[in-house]
């Protein structure tokens, strides 16, 4: 099954204000994609919208979200139902500071609906780092069902190995997420043979339409596995 | 030059590790990236950090730095200070920046 479970819309303010909910299944549907995920930085705003556009063209649309821990690591989160998405985007935000959003500088957020018609514009910056460590977000995510995996660890910047050096065991982490600009994960494990033992989901990160599932990637699992079932 | 020695000099808290408080200590490495830390820092060095995250205290065993000094009041996880304790880790702390911790250590180790 051909994925793509991390994509930025327009809530995310870097992510391109072309990025509306019928654009991304849209493009999600010529590509072949059977199933994706919306995982806007620190937020679940813009799930719902995309949910009813997917159902249109057949595309599953699952909850995500990608938050952002204090040690300035990304984790890639997503969730069974939109209900228990919102249950821990309510708690993320919480932990968000109160930043206000510089448009001009970071971009809009913009909330949308079903039509891809602005509906509202988030004030808080959802590009900050949350209070909470990465050992909470993950006890967050799973204690409420959800999956969570270190994004884009090749990367040098929000990535866990960056950051934190290794995967901390204490997370008890399954998967691990490896960016498209990986070309080969077997010639990247040999590099990281401390990585051997985690499962490998590849996404595309677009925060662009064109980037939308530019590589093509297989789900290795059944979508229940992610959460544990 | 001792840990004790700098923690009384610098005005240090012990967050953890005050057992092991005769390390001697040679150079400093400023850093809160740790894949960083872990290719630069050197044994002995008094290593300056905000970050807080248990990783820490692999790191500072793996680099054999003589502690870990959390700048501008951060404070560690209890399970990081457990684990610090475990690991013979000393963790100390200060409410100044790393900039000014950086300066009074150079002052008393010149």
């Amino acid at each position: 099954m051909k994925y793509d479970f991390h994509l930025h819309s327009a809530l995310s303010p870097c992510g391109d204000s072309d990025m509306t909910p019928n654009n991304i299944v849209g493009m999600a549907y010529v590509a072949g994609v059977e199933v994706i995920a919306i995982t806007d930085h620190n937020t679940v705003g813009n799930v719902r919208a995309a949910q009813i556009a997917g159902e249109k063209l057949g595309i599953k649309v699952l909850a995500g979200m990608e938050i952002e821990t204090a040690e300035e690591v990304h984790v890639l989160t997503i969730y069974p139902t939109l209900d228990i998405a919102r249950q821990v985007g309510k708690i993320v935000y919480e932990h968000l500071p109160s930043v206000k959003n510089k448009p001009e500088i970071f971009g809009h957020q913009y909330y949308m609906n079903e039509n891809d018609e602005i509906e509202g514009e988030e004030e808080k910056l959802l590009i900050s780092p949350t209070t909470l460590s990465i050992e909470d977000v993950f006890n967050i995510v799973k204690d409420a069902g959800g999956f969570a995996a270190p994004a884009h660890i090749d990367r040098h910047s929000y990535s866990v190995l960056t950051n934190l050096g290794f995967i901390p065991e204490e997370l008890n982490a399954e998967w691990i997420e490896i960016s498209y600009r990986v070309d080969s994960v077997k010639e990247y494990m040999k590099s990281r043979p401390d990585l051997a033992k985690y499962k490998v989901l590849r996404n595309s990160d677009a925060h662009y339409l064109k980037d939308i599932a530019a590589r093509e990637f297989h789900l290795p699992c059944e979508i229940e596995e992610l959460f544990g079932k | 030059m001792k840990v004790s020695e700098l923690a009384a000099a610098l005005d240090l808290k012990y967050v953890s590790g005050a057992q092991a408080q005769d390390r001697e200590i040679s150079g400093c490495y400023i850093g809160d990236l740790l894949s960083w830390v872990m290719g630069r820092a050197l044994g002995g060095n008094v290593w300056i950090t905000i970050m807080s995250n248990i990783n820490i205290v692999a790191v500072a065993s793996l680099t054999e730095a003589a502690c870990v000094l959390l700048a501008e009041n951060v404070v560690p996880d209890e399970n990081v200070i457990k684990k610090a304790e475990m690991q013979d880790v000393i963790i100390l702390s200060s409410g100044k920046t790393a900039y000014e911790l950086a300066v009074k250590l150079y002052d008393i180790t010149k």
